[in-house]
């Protein structure tokens, strides 16, 4: 995040633009785009069947022999130290195996930051983990206790006396300000950006609205708590772990341990939710080391109370939008500028301004973020991190303005839709957003909607629609690898160690390998969630799939090259080089004269050989710097609002999507709307609530932390545009957390139409309508 | 002492601090059965006692003693999926898969409980039986939490499930 990752990034973003498209991996689309066959298909989640079954196995769920079980111990205040520690009334208590503190854990290293220039590395804080005695956040890990059952641990943990000093701790975010940073950049984008004067073009435009919106600290709430099964034999460490990044938490927990990375092996085939809270954190790391302490396996579960002690959420925004524009409703100023916390050991700058520089054409920009330091739980990445938040402040503003101006909000949206890069002019990939936007419209009614707020009614109940953009970048992770086995019976194992937190990650990468080899589905296996296998980056970013399906396109290739050559001068494809032939219906075809052709069966069968294996990396994302690619989406939303008590109810919902093409619109479907659901939370109950005088997050259970129930998500309707992106595999672009931007926008878009009131602090509770 | 579990008899276990969630998936590794809160706000440890459902997270194993517990495992017949763990699978009713046991467990034990005239929060007329719409499903489902947002893939199979009951 240094002044030096900007201008490398610029120096080659530079070189780039000069480069002809077709030098490009992209430059060319994929050929798969226009020959879909099992892609693109409504196909059930092929672990549909040991889901429901009950038979799929999650980290907490692996048995062993001799396990024994750990308990967390955490500490109470903020800021301060340990003066006295006293343990041994628990290491007397029943079944008491161990019990660690700074004492007796053993001296680690810190775990490299996850960043964008640091891919490989996962850690989601910087800060020592139970080295000594100090406390650096409320909720801390102080101690941890082994037992032989798990009810042991607990009751084992309550017997711990320790005598805590305390010191003045940083808990205000007013009182942070003073000493606020600006970081160089905010991801890959530079972060203080001025084109034009916009403070100036806002004072003197005809049409002006600035206003402050903030959001506050959510947890992610994945319903399967983090748990870790830990096993030694000797030198190797087996880690069942519920991750989304498990070859680097691999590497990681090699390193910190003084092991090989060959010695480590992490596995996670199945994560019960992430949503970017199952990364690595304290508890596997002190799991591993009381393992070896104690030789023998343990499980670690977290408590809930203890997953929002010790694995950070989304952080809490203060953020500034400022909007102009002249009579015709042309942007001529658009200023996004904020405060959130980001504690210098954290990871997550959530970065809230970067919708803001990929929207929308206007005279003039400003984009700043400031980074408040507080003493807490280091804040991590949440679905759409920035973009959940900062489309809230952008697009309420872009409403707000529409209002002033009489325009309704969708032709003010179209009028600035921009024709490249608003403030690079680097070409869109392919963006149809003006089409999600008519077809959306069209489906809800939007003609339906009355523009004056406050006119429609049912008994107690106001009736509002509003609409909002979401945005998302895209991306592709460098680094995926894959490897194929193709076997003489025609069948094709394929293996990377990709991760799956309910997304469909195996589903849609068969249906993708079934494409891509000339294979049916039912002849291939997909191994992965297994760090053994070759290496995929993390599942984040709305990139898992694409990474994977450029790694698997790579192997295939290579597996055309390794057939042709096996083939020989005999074969009716001699001569025929790897990009010169196709894989279709179990055979190679020449692409130029169909009738050279031979089968897998065949070329397999004349060479002697019962199988051929292969793998390969991925071609280096360089679409990304060459274009600008956004997942968008066009949010359409009707509420309810009760005059009597401030009740808001989401009555309809419409996503129209637009996302390149669609790869299994069963499963896409499933992950828009789970978006757009945690989206309704955002707007209306979710919300993190942190004792500024203590330091202590107050509301850590899920009885009190409200996530959408049942009887609050209304039948969303999904639809997309499905026009392909031609650089990028498949033609496909992220979708695991574009459900969300927008959203929270919508709600209160939808909530000024029905009342009038315009509600800019999240989450828009009752109290705040009355 | 002993409980009946999926048809077999299991012991009570000594400790009696032990929960029935416990020692469903840490003695009987019938991990089918989640735990996402351990306090009773999520619903994922949902089995049935005696056909009503019942978060097994509060329950003690004791309290179970000479009851009929039924799990996810022990839903499906000789084999054969029960109706609604096919129609989840059919309507998407899942991501994850965490929740889900604890959903489908649940959503057994409301069918029969309106099937029994059960009325709830939002039946409109407590003398009539209910009619099963979207909106009872979803109150009924409510104490069943799922962060992926599979809610309307579950309550379209739920109401499926229910409509074939009825035919
Ligand atoms: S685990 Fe029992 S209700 Fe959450
Ligand atoms: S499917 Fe993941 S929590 Fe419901």
């Amino acid at each position: 995040m240094s002044r030096m990752q900007n201008v490398v990034i610029d120096s080659v973003k530079t070189v780039l633009g000069w480069v002809p498209e077709r030098w490009l991996p992209g430059g060319t689309p994929d050929p798969l785009i226009m020959r879909r066959g099992a892609v693109g298909r409504q196909v059930s989640r092929l672990d549909g069947p040991i889901k429901v079954g009950g038979q799929a196995r999650f980290a907490a769920e692996v048995a062993m022999e001799n396990m024994c079980y750990a308990s967390l111990l955490h500490s109470p205040i903020t800021r301060g130290r340990m003066r006295h520690l006293d343990t041994s009334a628990a290491e007397a208590a029943p079944g008491v195996i161990l019990v660690m503190t700074h004492r007796n854990m053993p001296r680690l290293d810190i775990i490299p930051l996850v960043s964008v220039t640091n891919l490989g590395a996962v850690g989601a804080s910087a800060l020592p983990i139970m080295q000594d005695t100090e406390i650096r956040y409320n909720g801390q890990v102080v101690a941890l206790v082994l037992a032989e059952t798990q009810e042991q641990a607990d009751h084992a943990a309550s017997l711990i006396q320790i005598d805590y000093e305390t010191a003045g701790a940083r808990t205000h975010f007013e009182a942070a300000k003073a000493t606020a940073r600006t970081p160089a950049s905010v991801l890959i984008e530079k972060n203080h950006t001025v084109v034009g004067n916009a403070e100036y073009e806002l004072a003197q435009s005809p049409f002006q609205v600035d206003n402050i919106y903030r959001t506050p600290g959510h947890n992610h709430n994945a319903i399967e708590l983090h748990a870790v099964t830990v096993a030694w034999d000797g030198d190797t460490l087996e880690v069942h772990d519920a991750s989304q990044m498990i070859s680097g938490s691999a590497a990681a927990l090699a390193k910190l341990f003084g092991l090989k990375k060959e010695q480590v092996r992490v596995l996670s085939p199945f994560v019960g939710g992430g949503f970017g809270g199952k990364g690595m954190w304290d508890h596997q790391v002190v799991a591993v080391a009381a393992a070896r302490i104690a030789g023998r396996p343990v499980r670690l579960v977290l408590s809930r109370d203890g997953v929002y002690r010790i694995v950070g959420g989304r952080t809490p925004t203060e953020q500034r939008v400022a909007l102009a524009a002249d009579a015709g409703g042309n942007l001529t100023a658009l200023i996004h500028t904020g405060h959130s916390v980001m504690p210098p050991y954290s990871a997550c700058p959530e970065q809230y301004t970067l919708t803001g520089r990929a929207l929308y054409r206007s005279k003039s920009y400003a984009f700043v973020q400031h980074h408040l330091d507080l003493d807490i739980v280091p804040n991590t990445y949440m679905r759409a991190p920035g973009e959940s938040v900062g489309t809230f402040a952008l697009e309420s503003a872009i409403d707000e303005l529409a209002h002033e101006m009489g325009i309704d909000p969708i032709e003010l949206r179209l009028r600035n839709e921009p024709e490249t890069h608003p403030l690079s002019g680097t070409p869109f990939s392919q963006r149809a957003l003006v089409q999600a936007y008519r077809e959306g419209a069209e489906r809800f009614g939007w003609a339906r909607r009355q523009a004056t707020p406050g006119t429609q009614r049912d008994g107690e109940w106001l009736i509002g629609m509003g609409c909002a953009t979401g945005s998302f970048p895209y991306a592709r992770m460098p680094g995926a690898s894959a490897s194929i086995r193709l076997t003489r019976e025609g069948r094709a194992i394929v293996s990377c160690s990709a991760q799956d937190m309910g997304m469909g990650t195996s589903t849609v990468q068969i249906q993708h390998a079934a494409d891509r080899l000339g294979l049916p589905m039912e002849a291939i296996v997909f191994e992965m969630g297994d760090s053994a296998l070759p290496t995929t980056p993390m599942a984040g970013g709305s990139s898992q799939t694409v990474s994977i399906a450029a790694a698997i396109a790579a192997a295939a290739e290579k597996l055309s090259g390794e057939l042709l050559r096996l083939a020989g001068n005999s074969s009716p494809l001699a001569g025929l080089r790897a990009g010169e032939v196709r894989m279709i219906d179990q055979k190679l075809v020449s692409i130029e004269d169909p009738s050279r052709t031979e089968s897998f069966q065949q070329i397999l069968a004349r060479a002697s050989r019962d199988e051929i294996s292969v793998s390969a990396a991925g071609s280096a994302p360089l679409e990304m710097l060459k274009f600008a690619m956004h997942s968008l989406s066009a949010n359409f939303c009707e509420v309810r609002v009760s005059e009597v008590t401030g009740e808001v109810r989401v009555s309809r919902m419409l996503g129209s999507f637009d996302c390149g093409a669609i790869l299994n619109p069963k499963t896409a479907t499933s992950q828009f709307k789970g978006g757009m659901i945690m989206g309704i939370g955002l707007a209306l109950t979710e919300e993190t609530l942190f004792d500024e005088r203590s330091g202590r997050i107050m509301n850590a259970t899920l009885a009190d932390y409200h996530i959408p129930s049942h009887l609050d998500v209304p039948d969303i309707d999904v639809m997309w545009t499905g026009v392909p992106d031609p650089r990028s595999p498949l033609g496909a672009r992220g979708i695991g957390e574009i459900g969300i931007t927008g959203v929270a926008a919508a709600i209160a878009n939808a909530v000024f139409n029905a009342t009038g009131r315009r509600v800019r602090d999240l989450p828009i509770t009752l109290d705040k309508l009355l | 002492m002993a409980i009946r579990i999926n048809g077999n008899e299991v012991a009570i276990p000594d400790d009696p601090r032990v929960s029935l969630a416990d020692l469903l998936r840490e003695q009987l590794h019938l991990t089918g059965t989640k735990i996402g809160c351990n306090q009773g706000a999520c619903g994922a440890c949902t089995v049935l006692i005696d056909g009503e459902r019942v978060l097994s997270c509060l329950t003690l194993a004791v309290q179970a003693d000479g009851r009929a517990v039924t799990t996810i495992e022990g839903l499906s017949s000789e084999g054969s999926p029960h109706p609604l763990q096919s129609a989840f699978i059919e309507h998407d009713g899942f991501q994850c898969g965490y929740c889900t046991p604890g959903q489908i467990c649940a959503a057994a034990a409301m069918l029969r409980g309106v099937a029994d005239g059960m009325p709830s929060y939002v039946t409109a007329d407590l003398g009539e039986r209910a009619i099963l719409s979207p909106e009872e499903v979803r109150e009924r489902m409510s104490g069943n939490l799922c962060r992926c947002g599979a809610h309307n893939g579950i309550v379209e199979a739920i109401l499926q499930v229910a409509k074939e009951d009825v035919a």
